[in-house]
């Protein structure tokens, strides 16, 4: 921005850009203005009247905080007459003020205590005027801030920052004259409110009405980046001791810009779990093996373990680490080959995840490396690299809200990539075009021009019959087309069959809104499209990207700023355990193992033989163990036992194998099948990088020495490796592993700690002089030929349809207070706010089964029953309920279809065919015990 | 069903802009005061946030919130009524309906409110039931006007 004019504040020259306000270009030069509702980033309603100013010729005074600057301006900030307004305006606000400040959780950092000691008030005149003080109660509910409106001063900030920031709209102001307060729809608690949490009015509130639950200072502060979703929000956890006290938005972030949704703030408590493991674990066998492995017969403090002798009804006992480390590796030695697995996950490290891949390869000499990428964005990157080249985010997150149009399909972002869906709603606010496809009324339907309620599993007619709107009505690009695609006549050719009224039919959506959401999409532009499991969790999800890939061909909505095809990654660092080859046909970088060039190269690198087949995808894997092929199962950092579909499945096949490890910070569901436990340490404890879901790779920190007997996972599988005798693995930092990487990892060459100390860098950058890459595609597709690829894709129906007996469809989703299945359940306050499972069923459904609200039912599916209560809600819709599966009290994954995409092997996690009963005990309600319900 | 009687309001402004400050209006008439899940209703149908409607239909004083007695009982405290003692006024009406200021009786016959100058100051102190002004009232008068008022009113149901 250029200084382009001038105005004189208090006698010196100041310049300030076009359509700054006085405030800006008095702070800008180091003036000081008083302020009380102004807060940078939110737009100023100047209602408190703190920061008026003089300007000469005008009469009145005018507050610097919404004036803007005028070229030639004069203006006074501070005179004998400024001074007693504001001194009269403090007063006023002062007189109901409930102010006791030694006991004020925000003593010393409180505006209102600023003021005060800048401008001082009449202590006669003060008492004057006071008013009864309100005595309003408190409001608690909410786990992790409190509400005192005794002490707010109805700036108004917390609620600009609900609506403008979060796009919430939990608070507003209620009421009027003396009874004027803060409060939600219908004045009820915060924690009944649409509230989500987030604390960002907390963070912003000038006083201590919005306060956090426990204010603790911490002594220092260290960056790092949120462990929880793939945007991947830089923040600082706040340390005290060994303990994390705090987190907050780290705002150099470029994602995040301050900002953090309610697990990034609040999320973080899981470090202190009592639930985190401390110690190794190993089930007690047959005492000889137990001599033979060096595992002490005496447990911890000397007790004597007294262990039962059969494997899997063995006890865990504690054993220290050089123990553990030496028992893994000589089990594994035996299971050497394709008759082991092992599960990488996408909540560790780059570095973790490389040396993990390097492990099974190079040392157990096998392919069969997979992880939860397989369960949400597998079809991902099979389908946008066949299409585009690269399975991952063509444009940067910070894009987004510079498009102009903007068509979500399959997301609900505001609820699993919050920080986005805040992007999504300022660009809203902002003017741009917002379409929406969403069985279910997510938050974003309700801000959306076109909402596209489609049947689940008809996201191919929907986007064919789009295309074809877009190709009849001559909106496509053509000299794009011409100059970077290929296959465009025989994509035409398929979507022909799909008219406005067939596609009607099988959506359910009227051809009216398919053609104006094609309309939109194709003519407004920069046009941006966000997907995730929607599209992806089907028994054709590899169909379903490619559709949507050839929908941003057809528009050139590609290869520009605020354009693209953007899958929206799950976890922190699912993107970067793609990229580091924790998959079971490529290398790091997506380097093919069945080519023998680039296995070559990694055999010269790493010193061994590599196996040329790809090996088992995650979900083949369970196969093989149930089948006995596979016998011995490291697992890292994953829980399958409730994230897999068919639960009672996986399971079983567990129970088929003859060895599983698994390390983790809890005792997971699956953990507590394991024969070998190996506590990890967590983000907060130790170094590496996350690569977030736009391709950035950040730094990860250690804030704190790992909690108890903890190891980095890291250090884990460097020992086990060395212990097998390994060559390459002595690594003694995860920066020392990240310049292994760099030399074999193309798109990882330019990466290096000192270049993303600050702000990260986003991949592409082959070398230590790129600035990273911001969008893909610029010039060139990274298909073989260099051009987009248009597939003609046909629409299959869902695997399972309803019948008879199975008349409801089951959709799975996820809830804004969880994550996945352990770590935000470990977080007491996320309990709170959502500690069971909620199925949320149509009120038509509801009523047809004679389902109360909140009463416990019994879902049903060919695979299995789990219990949960009922959620009446229309945001299903009839024939739709949906459940989420973060809750090992109900386990929703037992219901799920195993059915696969056929290429990426992704389940149907998103359609199955359920039926629901009320679960009463009518013999129990006969006889008066009980209504049945609870 | 009350349901379908918000929603022939509502179908009313259909495809209309605006019109918050109407719709509470027309919602008040038909049901005598604004449910709360009306008003999440309202929310839905203009696309605004709910927080927001609450916030205008707490901020006019005609709308309310609880459902109403069947008759409204309102005390001038303005000025020159409270100097001819319409705090005692208002006492008596509190004593006399037991509940106080701004509240409804239980059997929703009667709600209280006080207001600050109705404007005709000659007449001070004021007492107005539903239409009927009754001017310069004494305590005694008050007991009398509700107390044959309620008898009225429980005869018409009777
Ligand atoms: S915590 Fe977040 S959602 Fe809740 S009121 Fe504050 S800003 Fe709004
Ligand atoms: S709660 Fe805090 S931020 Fe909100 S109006 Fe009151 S003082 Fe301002
Ligand atoms: S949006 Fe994702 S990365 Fe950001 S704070 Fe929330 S969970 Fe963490
Ligand atoms: S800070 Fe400017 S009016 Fe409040
Ligand atoms: S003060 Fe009561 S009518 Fe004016």
């Amino acid at each position: 921005m250029i200084n382009d004019i001038s105005l004189t504040i208090n006698g010196i020259e100041v310049k300030a850009p076009q359509g700054a306000t006085i405030l800006e270009a008095a702070r800008g030069a180091g003036i000081y203005i008083p302020t009380l509702c102004y807060c940078p980033g939110l737009t100023s309603e100047g209602t408190c009247r703190i920061c008026l100013v003089k300007i000469e010729n005008k009469k009145k005074l005018h507050p610097a905080c919404r004036t803007p600057v005028e070229e030639g301006m004069v203006v006074i900030t501070d005179d004998a007459e400024i001074e007693r307004v504001r001194r009269v305006t403090l007063e006023l606000i002062l007189s109901d003020h409930d102010f006791n400040c030694l006991l004020c959780p925000k003593s010393g950092r409180c505006r209102l205590q600023e003021l005060v000691n800048r401008i001082g008030f009449d202590e006669r005149r003060l008492n004057r005027l006071n008013r009864v003080a309100k005595e309003l109660p408190v409001d608690t509910s909410n786990p992790f801030f409190d509400f005192n409106p005794n002490k707010c001063i109805q700036c108004g900030i917390c609620i600009r920052t609900c609506h403008e920031i979060v796009g919430v709209h939990a608070i507003d102001m209620g009421y009027r004259g003396y009874d004027l307060k803060v409060t939600t729809f219908g004045d009820k608690p915060f924690k009944e409110s649409v509230c989500v949490s987030c604390g960002e009015c907390v963070e912003r509130c000038p006083v201590a009405a919005l306060i956090p639950k426990k204010v603790e200072y911490p002594t220092r502060e260290v960056k790092t980046t949120c462990v929880y979703c793939g945007v991947g929000c830089g923040l600082y956890l706040g340390v005290r001791g060994n303990n994390i006290v705090k987190a907050r938005g780290d705002s150099e972030n470029p994602v995040n810009r301050g900002e953090l949704c309610v697990r990034g703030r609040f999320g973080y408590k899981f470090i202190h779990s009592r639930d985190r493991l401390s110690s190794p674990l190993v089930r007690a066998y047959d005492p000889l093996e137990r001599i033979a492995h060096g595992i002490d017969e005496t447990g911890e403090g000397g007790k004597p373990v007294i262990a039962p002798l059969v494997k899997r009804e063995g006890k865990f006992v504690e054993v220290n680490w050089d123990q553990a480390i030496r028992y893994v590796a000589s089990t594994l030695v035996h299971y050497k080959g394709d008759q082991f697995a092992a599960i990488s996950s996408a909540k560790c490290t780059n570095e973790e995840n490389y040396l993990f891949q390097k492990l099974v390869r190079a040392v157990m000499g096998t392919n069969n490396i997979d992880h939860c990428a397989r369960l949400c964005h597998s079809p991902t990157l099979i389908g946008l690299a066949a299409s585009l080249g690269s399975g991952a985010m063509t444009n940067a997150i910070s894009e987004i809200g510079k498009a102009a149009s903007i068509f979500v399909i399959g997301s609900n972002t505001t609820a699993t990539h919050p920080i986005i869906g805040r992007d999504i709603n300022r660009a809203v606010q902002k003017g741009a075009k917002l379409i929406v496809a969403d069985p279910r009324e997510t938050m974003l339907c309700r801000i959306a021009d076109v909402w596209l309620r489609h049947h689940p599993g008809t996201d191919v007619a929907l986007l064919n019959a789009m295309a074809r709107v877009i190709i009849e009505e001559g909106l496509l690009d053509a000299s794009f087309i011409e100059e970077r695609c290929e296959g465009l006549e025989a994509f035409e050719a398929s979507v022909m069959e799909w008219d406005l009224s067939r596609a009607e039919e099988v959506t359910g959506v009227t051809a009216r809104e398919i053609a104006e959401a094609a309309r939109i999409y194709a003519s407004i532009s920069p046009a941006t499209i966000l997907y995730a499991m929607g599209i992806t969790q089907h028994s054709h999800g590899t169909d379903n990207v490619k559709a949507v890939a050839n929908l941003a061909l057809l528009t050139g909505n590609i290869g520009k700023p605020s354009t693209g095809v953007n899958p929206l990654r799950g976890q922190n660092n699912v993107q970067g355990a793609c990229d580091m080859g924790a998959l079971p046909d490529v290398f790091p970088g997506y380097q093919k193992v069945e080519d023998s060039k680039i296995r070559k190269k990694f055999e010269k690198a790493w010193g061994c033989q590599l196996n040329p087949s790809p090996g088992l995808t995650l979900t083949e894997l369970f196969e093989a163990a149930y089948a006995g092929k596979v016998k011995a199962l490291y697992l890292m950092g994953e829980n399958p036992v409730l994230t897999e579909a068919d639960t009672n499945f996986t399971e079983e096949a567990i129970s088929h194998l003859e060895l599983l490890v698994v390390q983790d910070i809890f005792l997971t569901e699956t953990a507590q099948l394991a024969d070998v436990v190996l506590p990890a340490a967590s983000f907060a404890e130790k170094e590496g990088t996350f690569t977030n879901t736009e391709r950035r790779v950040q730094r990860v920190r250690k804030a704190i020495e790992p909690v108890g007997n903890t190891r980095p996972d890291w250090m884990i599988i460097r020992d086990i490796a060395q212990n097998m005798g390994a060559r390459g693995f002595d690594f003694n930092s995860p920066e020392e592993i990240m310049e292994e990487i760099r030399t074999l990892t193309p798109s990882y060459a330019g990466i290096t700690y000192e270049r993303i100390d600050a702000v990260g860098l986003q991949w592409p950058c082959p070398d230590t002089e790129h600035p990273g890459t911001s969008y893909l595609y610029a010039e060139k597709f990274n298909t073989p030929s260099g051009r987009g690829q248009f597939t003609p894709i046909s629409y299959s129906p869902p695997a399972e349809v309803t019948s008879h007996e199975y008349p409801l469809i089951l959709t799975t989703r996820r809830s804004i207070f969880h994550f996945h299945s352990t770590l935000s359940r470990k977080v007491a306050g996320l309990n709170v706010l959502r500690g069971e499972e909620q199925v949320e069923i149509n009120p038509v459904d509801a009523a047809a089964l004679e389902i109360e609200d909140g009463e416990t039912v019994k879902v049903m599916s060919r695979r299995g029953t789990v219990r949960a209560k009922a959620k009446i809600s229309k945001i299903t819709p009839p024939g739709l309920v949906s459940m989420t599966f973060h809750y090992t009290e109900t386990r929703t994954n037992v219901l799920t279809n195993r059915a696969f995409d056929p290429v990426a092997k992704i389940p149907e996690f998103k359609v199955c065919a359920v039926k629901i009963e009320r679960e009463i005990d009518y013999g129990a309600e006969y006889w008066g015990w009980g209504t049945g319900k609870d | 069903m009350p349901q379908a009687r918000l929603k022939k309001i509502l179908s009313v402004f259909e495809g209309k802009k605006g019109g918050l400050i109407s719709i509470l209006q027309r919602v008040q008439e038909e049901f005598g005061y604004l449910p709360e899940e009306a008003l999440g209703e309202i929310a839905d149908f203009l696309r605004i946030p709910a927080s927001e409607v609450f916030s205008v239909a707490t901020f006019y004083a005609h709308f309310y919130l609880t459902r109403r007695g069947d008759h409204l009982v309102r005390v001038c405290q303005g000025t020159a009524c409270h100097v001819r003692g319409a705090r005692d006024i208002l006492e008596t009406a509190q004593h006399c309906l037991g509940i106080k200021t701004g509240q409804t009786t239980e059997d929703y016959k009667y709600s209280l409110e006080r207001v600050a100058c109705l404007g005709s100051c000659a007449l001070a102190p004021i007492m107005v039931v539903d239409d009927t002004v009754y001017p310069q009232v004494t305590t005694k008068k008050v007991l009398e006007i509700l107390t044959n008022n309620k008898d009225d009113a429980e005869k018409k149901e009777g």
